[in-house]
């Protein structure tokens, strides 16, 4: 569904992708993990085409999305929970969800069948509807960014680091949700440095270290290798007791 | 009292006038955080453009003043509105991403150019225009003064009340308005979310065309002359009105509007009308001084 190869990316004179190579495939979850600048975010927002890659090809859906304004590639069924959430601080949550329907079917119904889903996947939301978006709780923002992306129903999914700043109750939850929307038919390529959670969701995993990939597997394989657990897992982030 | 009350009227009149141009200057600064100072010549050309229609309507012998007007306001909407795309096309697109410096010095190179070339294409001389509605009310008649309401004001104050209720209603609830309020708060935001930002912006641009060259047919119609500098008055006051309103702010931007209008017109009436100037730029020194977000504007400090 999406295949990156040789992406290089730049901010000015810095070079924050340095030939990226990477595939997800239709109905996976892929997960990405890497230290802090190792270039992930960036990878996320190179696939939605801001910055434009300096180089290399962006396949999806077999057609070369590299070089197209963002607003096209995600018309074409991408979504991003970007990292830091992102809401419109200034909208209510509903209008925050109606901003989410612009890239895909903007028909009343259909706009009103997304919030239904919504509301169902994160009821607490339709509590919120008319709260301003920058007066929600980190994990209602998170859950608002989540369901923004899905308003569009978008087939592939980007998510940047869900967990962030969560409480263990909330990071729970929405690892839940992710594997409920994989199911439900959307592909998931997921950053996380919450590894331990990330890679036994994932069916397969990256490492990204210096704005390149430096190793791939299956989620399992990964959270068993000795150089992951030592980088990723054991030095800090074990896994929660009972997870 | 009653001159009191004539003034009043005037005073909105004119700042209806103002609170329309002040619109485009705020929707402006709120979307790409910058003052558009091409703004006010776009008005001005607004206001030619008018001249220009309602003079060739009456050689061509339409009297029926409705249809006039309809008319003279479509052809200067219109045209006008393709003034405002190309300022955004020609003097701010190509500058996106560029220091903030930039831009502001190709706005202000526009607003020269485009004075110079109504001047060249208009000459320098005021172009007159025969009142187009005549008459009015007179609401009162006391102590031999009489307190008139001109159906010219009348026309012009409805027109904006109306005008401002179908701006608010598109800004509040249609896509457009909401894309609009989306890029204004996270652009790269509202890209990932499939809005064309840089077709948003234009439509910014074209809205406060459009409103401007309202105001552009409302000031023909209530002075009956306009010239080439009329854009740069105009333009200053209706700056000040935003700023005063606080920019960024579209109900500041009427607010704002309002007073300067009515400050002009009580200045002038009761102290001298060569320093109403004076007056309205005190006025937004003060209002500054204790709030420099403006009156309805927000403060600069908000975590997003
Ligand atoms: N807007 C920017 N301008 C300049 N440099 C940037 C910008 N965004 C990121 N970088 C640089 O690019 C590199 C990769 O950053 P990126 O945000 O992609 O890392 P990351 O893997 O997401 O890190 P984290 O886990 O901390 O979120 C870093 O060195 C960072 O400093
Ligand atoms: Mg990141």
């Amino acid at each position: 569904m999406l295949a990156l190869t040789g992406v290089h990316a730049h901010y000015g004179p810095i070079e924050a992708l340095r030939g990226v190579d990477l595939e997800v495939a239709h109905g996976e979850i892929v997960a990405m993990i890497g230290a802090n600048g190792a270039g992930k975010s960036t990878l996320l927002m190179t696939i939605c085409g801001a910055p434009v890659p300096s180089a290399g090809r962006i396949l999806f859906d077999g057609a070369d999305i590299a070089g197209l304004p963002t607003f096209e590639i995600v018309r074409r069924g991408i979504a991003q929970v970007p990292e830091g959430r992102r809401i419109f601080p200034r909208m209510t949550v509903l209008e925050n969800l109606q901003m989410g329907a612009a890239a895909g079917d903007a028909t009343p119904s259909a706009l009103a069948a997304g919030l239904e889903r919504a509301f169902a996947l994160f009821p607490v939301l339709a509590e919120r509807r008319t709260q301003r978006g920058g007066t929600l709780s980190g994990g209602e923002q998170q859950m608002l960014s989540i369901a923004r992306a899905l308003m569009a129903r978008p087939r592939l999914l980007l998510l940047d680091e869900p967990s962030l700043g969560l409480a263990p109750m909330v990071v729970k939850q929405i690892f839940q949700v992710i594997g409920e929307i994989n199911r439900a038919g959307t592909t998931v390529l997921l950053v996380e440095q919450n590894a331990y959670h990330a890679l036994r969701l994932a069916h397969r995993g990256y490492v990204m270290a210096q704005g390149r990939v430096v190793m791939s597997g299956s989620g399992a394989a990964l959270l068993a290798d000795p150089d992951v657990r030592a980088a990723y897992l054991e030095g800090g982030a074990k896994p929660p007791p009972g997870a | 009292m009653e001159y009191f009350l004539q003034q009043l009227i005037n005073g909105v009149t004119l700042g209806a006038i103002y609170g329309l141009i002040a619109l485009g200057y705020t929707m402006v600064y709120g979307i790409i955080g910058m003052i558009n100072f091409a703004h006010g010549e776009v008005y001005m050309i607004g206001a030619f453009i008018a001249v220009t229609a309602f003079t060739a309507l009456g050689v061509a012998g339409v009297t029926f003043v409705p249809l006039a007007l309809a008319v003279v306001l479509l052809v200067a909407v219109t045209f006008t509105a393709a003034y405002g795309w190309t300022v955004e096309r020609v003097a701010y697109r190509p500058l996106r991403g560029a220091p903030r410096l930039a831009p502001l010095i190709s706005a202000i190179g526009m607003s020269i150019f485009l004075q110079n070339y109504v001047q060249l294409l208009q000459g320098a001389r005021v172009k007159p225009l025969a009142p187009v509605i005549r008459g009015g009310f007179e609401l009162l008649h006391a102590n031999q003064f009489s307190v008139q309401l001109s159906y010219i004001q009348c026309f012009i104050i409805l027109a904006t009340v109306v005008l401002i209720a179908v701006f608010t209603l598109m800004i509040a609830r249609t896509p457009l308005g909401r894309a609009q309020r989306a890029c204004e708060q996270d652009r790269t935001m509202a890209a990932l979310l499939g809005v064309d930002v840089d077709r948003t912006i234009s439509l910014t641009f074209v809205i406060g065309a459009a409103l401007a060259a309202v105001a552009g047919v409302m000031v023909t119609m209530y002075y009956g002359v306009v010239d080439f500098f009329i854009g740069f008055q105009a333009g200053l006051k209706a700056f000040t009105a935003a700023v005063l309103g606080g920019i960024g702010s579209l109900p500041g931007a009427m607010l704002g509007g309002l007073l300067i209008g009515l400050v002009e017109a009580f200045y002038s009436a009761y102290f001298s009308i060569e320093y109403k100037d004076v007056a309205a730029f005190s006025i937004l020194v003060l209002v500054l001084v204790f709030r420099p977000s403006g009156l309805l504007g927000r403060p600069e400090v908000e975590k997003v």
